[in-house]
């Protein structure tokens, strides 16, 4: 018998604000109303890219706090991360801010390892408020993953377009909104693949066997959840994420999807989709929490993946492991749907397109 | 265990490989082989209109200023971002002729210039382009060599 | 005419390396390297000055020609003025190629700000 990686909430903490914030061509994607605010140029007024980067982080650090209609003072803890080095963006946003800071580094499955600990810190009173956030940038990582922007090469069609976004949510003990029933805490997963531009195929054995621990420690099968979404699998990686649970003996049917998959429109060149931290952070900001406070969608497992390799491991002939962690998020809306809607109308504005 | 691992490893490099859309290599290797020749046209344009200005000029000069010519071209394109639009369309066909070498140095020129002139461009500018002076001298080095005793 | 031949051999060779980007998923520094190395080859045993003769700008413009030359210096310094002739040679040709991409990419660095793809 395998130990619990399952936590389950008794206090299910609130998810009171949130917000996020995007690149230009993540706006004319599939999800592109649905974001808070969409940034007019890459570079968003900063001199290099890592200065943009750390800058959306703190807009939607800032916006999540106003969404959340809480002061500053009152947030006890900041959980953060990104994929750049020494977690830059993450901790020099943090410069800004006066409260305490925890980076983690969970690459791309960074916004569910945060809420997963938020959740954990408020569920056993240790904290009242907590802010999840992530990010990240398209230049800043493919400076540091691939080749310089100006390079004229040619991606190959398994390759993942790094999202340009930040996503930040706020936890609290009370309040009202989507609340936090479980966390499942994955293991590092490597299947031995090498190669860094098939990012979809090295994580998707590591969504398998989260998900695989997450329905045996809770004894849910895929058909309990409106909505089961995996981080940034890409079109190919949650192919793969499909048959291997098939093999596992379970069918993920219409319910389940890919953010990296469902991110840009076909006509954007984007070959299997987008990745990133901000892929699954920007798209459950936004989307996915606006159908939570709707009450469209009333369970949702949400489960972004990582990939945990670093340049220099992988020039070193290292494989690349993946990790995943899960979160089930509970729509607080019961069926009087009138009142319902009004309420979450009120608690999400979007604002127009600046 | 550690072997079922390996197995099992194999097993899914295999099946992920198969999984793998498999594009149609003609389009791009057209695409290749038009721009790759193209550039060389262009080259050898350049090449003749020096020697129809200044005939007097040896052809190993002629080259050599041909060559210059077309680094720059492809330093300016890298610098305005048109450069990395034709290596998508083109791949190969704009990566082996020389301005594919002058786009390698520039790009990350221009990609670090944040970290500063002297650990930024300079010290960047050869992180791809690097091991192509590398190899190059060091195997001119040994057929040089060579020569000396046959 | 020779235009033709030209355009033939140079879009040929480019389109060898495609043919690496597509089949062994090789990235653009190694393709550079591997010609550069293959010119140096073919200089070594005496091909390149014959395709060169039909090929012209062909198989000068691509990186082939770069590592011909270099080659060709070391060989040529080497018989004139013995084994400092291999380690001075190579470098000799190239130089005004290697100087004008590091003198462009400096200047262009400083001018430019790298852009984002779409």
């Amino acid at each position: 018998m395998k130990a619990n990686q399952t936590v389950k909430f008794k206090n299910k903490p609130v998810i009171i604000g949130s917000y996020s914030i995007v690149g230009p061509k993540e706006g004319k994607g599939n999800f592109g109303p649905y974001f808070n605010y969409v940034i007019k140029d890459d570079s968003f007024g900063e001199d290099s890219y890592e200065k943009a980067e750390k800058k959306m982080l703190v807009s939607a650090i800032v916006g999540a706090i106003e969404d959340a209609k809480i002061k500053p003072n009152d947030v006890n803890l900041l959980l953060a991360g990104d994929l750049l080095n020494q977690i830059i963006s993450s901790s020099y946003a943090a410069r800004n801010f006066n409260f305490a800071f925890l980076g983690l580094f969970g690459a791309c499955s960074t916004m569910a390892e945060s809420m997963a600990i938020g959740a954990s810190l408020i569920d056993g009173h240790q904290f009242d408020t907590v802010v999840c956030s992530t990010g990240s940038h398209f230049c800043t990582a493919e400076r540091q993953f691939r080749f310089p922007l100006e390079l004229g090469n040619q991606r190959p069609p398994t390759s993942q377009w790094t999202v340009t976004g930040a996503g930040a949510c706020v936890l609290s003990s009370r309040g009202y909104g989507p609340r936090i029933s479980m966390a499942t805490f994955g293991k590092v997963i490597d299947f031995g693949i090498k190669d860094v531009n098939d990012m979809g195929a090295a994580m998707a054995p590591a969504a398998m066997d989260t998900m695989m621990a997450h329905f045996r420690d809770t004894d849910t099968t895929p058909d309990d959840y409106d909505l089961i979404v995996t981080g940034d699998l890409g079109k190919l990686g949650s192919e793969i994420l499909i048959d291997l649970m098939e093999d596992q003996g379970i069918k993920l049917g219409l319910n389940y999807n890919d953010c990296g998959q469902m991110y840009y429109t076909r006509n954007q060149n984007t070959l299997s989709g987008g990745s990133g931290c901000g892929c699954s952070a920007t798209i459950f900001n936004s989307f996915i929490m606006k159908k939570l406070r709707d009450g469209e969608y009333k369970k949702v497992l949400f489960m972004p993946t990582g990939a945990l390799m670093s340049t220099t491991a992988s020039q070193q002939g290292e494989t690349i492991p993946g990790i995943c962690h899960a979160i089930v998020i509970e729509s607080d809306v019961v069926n009087n749907k009138d009142e319902d809607l009004k309420s979450s109308k009120k608690q999400y504005k979007i604002k127009k397109h600046k | 265990m550690q072997v079922d691992e390996k197995k099992r490893n194999e097993a899914y490099n295999r099946y992920v490989k198969a999984k793998i859309p498999k594009t149609k290599p003609w389009p791009s290797l057209f695409n290749s082989f038009l721009v790759g020749g193209i550039i060389c046209c262009l080259g050898q344009g350049i090449n003749d209109l020096i020697l129809i200005w200044f005939p007097n000029m040896s052809e190993q000069t002629a080259w050599a200023y041909t060559l210059i010519t077309l680094i720059f071209i492809a330093a300016f394109l890298t610098g305005i971002g048109i450069y990395d639009k034709i290596g998508k369309f083109a791949g190969g066909g704009s990566i082996v002729p020389i301005t594919g070498f002058s786009n390698s140095i520039t790009s990350p020129a221009i990609e670090f210039k944040h970290e500063g002139i002297i650990y930024g461009i300079c010290v960047k500018m050869f992180t791809i382009a690097g091991p192509v002076i590398v190899c190059g001298v060091v195997s001119s080095i040994i057929v040089g060599i060579i020569y000396l005793f046959i | 005419m020779y235009y033709l031949w030209v355009f033939l051999i140079g879009g040929f060779i480019c389109m060898l390396g495609e043919v690496l980007l597509i089949y062994t998923n090789i990235t653009s520094a190694r393709i550079l390297v591997t010609f550069v190395l293959i010119g140096v080859l073919l200089q070594a045993f005496g091909i390149f000055d014959p395709i060169s003769q039909i090929a012209r700008a062909g198989i000068n413009v691509p990186i082939i020609g770069f590592g011909a030359s270099l080659a060709k210096g070391a060989i040529m310094a080497a018989q004139s003025k013995g084994l400092i002739g291999a380690f001075t040679g190579g470098l000799e040709t190239t130089a005004g190629g290697i100087a004008a991409a590091i003198l462009f990419a400096f200047i262009f660095a400083l001018i430019f700000r790298s852009k984002t793809k779409s």
